[in-house]
């Protein structure tokens, strides 16, 4: 039963070589979906190019579905899958800051490794931010080491503290996303913008 | 002509398959965010070695004589580098460029780009996770943390369009 890690002990150039491959399925992906390009991303805050929402729901629900069914018929051990854990002060105002970096900079870290690849220089710019970005937070660790620890709640899960099972739990959320799925063409039609999207 | 790109259901589903695939081997999600903080981390400890060891926030990924570039998501953001060079190549889109709004000029632009690149991974190492690594792979295995993170990004960045649309419509 999965994690094939958990399994067997894994030889260190086996894991690494995991990492790549699963690295480059993941830029792949991200670069078929359009996500090396910062104004298709962007995009999604303006209405005109609501790919991101798509693809980002599409993903969590079949990785959601999927490991749910592997784990029904006994193939993976969901308990052993790693699950974040929720500092919640933490996760609020460094998604609130993440946020802000995600409408000047155009890129999340992952597309922006993806747009670099394929020749973006904004995206090269981007990913030099992003190291300089990781290298103050380690330096101001020490003052903000409070917000980043405080409280803390744990690995909980979403399903447990609204007391349904994680199956009724996704049924709710692919509902919910069909719904977006529903605005999001709309919107596009909205706030349809040719002169940009023709170009992207 | 540069090929289109795929149906966005499609390469979300990919994506997704991608993220199981993940999960299923290596017990865990999808990363960017992190490998940028081993990237630091290292460079840190070539560059000054005594500072690093001072310091309780790099100290700890040292200790043991454990080497941060030989980890899973610097590997992983290789991997991510490599893959979207190869969909690139097939669909004919390598090409050097800046891409920006019309409107704006290219030092705007690289500027903006600089400053989300500091916010976005400063954010994220407060988060534990970037959208990858907490908003998709936290919502993917049900986690709280996921959910609340994914809806601050997408919540901030509504917020924040308003002031910044100048550079993108």
């Amino acid at each position: 039963m999965g994690p094939i890690s958990s399994l067997i002990p894994m030889p260190e150039w086996l894991d690494l070589l995991i990492a790549l491959l699963i690295g480059i399925g993941f830029g792949f992906s991200l670069e078929q979906a359009g996500f090396s390009s910062s104004r298709k991303l962007a995009g999604m805050f303006y209405g005109y190019d609501t790919t991101v929402i798509k693809v980002f729901f599409t993903a969590a629900i079949v990785a959601l579905v999927g490991s749910q069914f592997l784990s029904y018929f006994g193939l993976l051990n969901l308990n052993l899958v790693f699950v974040n854990e929720f500092y919640v002060a933490a996760s609020i105002v460094g998604g609130i800051i993440m946020g802000a970096g995600f409408i000047m900079g155009g890129f999340c870290p992952g597309t922006g490794l993806c747009a670099l690849s394929i020749g973006k220089i904004d995206a090269m710019i981007f990913f030099l931010g992003g190291l300089t970005g990781a290298f103050l937070f380690a330096e101001t660790y020490p003052f903000i080491q409070k917000l980043a620890n405080g409280s803390y709640k744990g690995p909980v899960k979403i399903n447990e503290v609204m007391g349904i099972s994680p199956g009724l739990f996704t049924f709710l959320l692919i509902i919910a996303a069909a719904a977006m799925f529903w605005l999001a063409e709309i919107a596009e039609k909205r706030f349809a913008r040719p002169d940009i999207t023709n170009e992207i | 002509m540069k090929n289109k790109y795929m149906n966005p259901y499609v390469a979300g589903t990919m994506l997704g398959i991608v993220l199981l695939l993940a999960m299923f081997l290596a017990g865990r999600g999808l990363g960017a965010s992190g490998g940028f903080k081993y990237c630091v981390v290292s460079i840190v400890g070539a560059v000054d070695h005594s500072h690093a060891d001072k310091s309780i926030y790099y100290s700890k990924y040292f200790e043991g004589g454990k080497k941060p570039l030989k980890n899973w998501l610097t590997i992983e953001i290789l991997g991510v580098i490599a893959g979207g060079f190869l969909s690139g190549a097939i669909s004919k889109r390598l090409k050097f460029k800046i891409e920006k709004s019309p409107s704006i000029s290219n030092t705007r632009r690289l500027i903006f780009a600089f400053l989300g690149g500091v916010f976005f991974v400063y954010g994220a190492q407060l988060a534990r996770g970037c959208t990858s690594g907490a908003a998709l792979s936290g919502m993917a295995v049900l986690s709280v943390a996921g959910f609340v993170t994914m809806v601050a990004i997408f919540g901030s960045a509504y917020l924040f369009a308003w002031f910044f649309r100048k550079n993108w419509v």
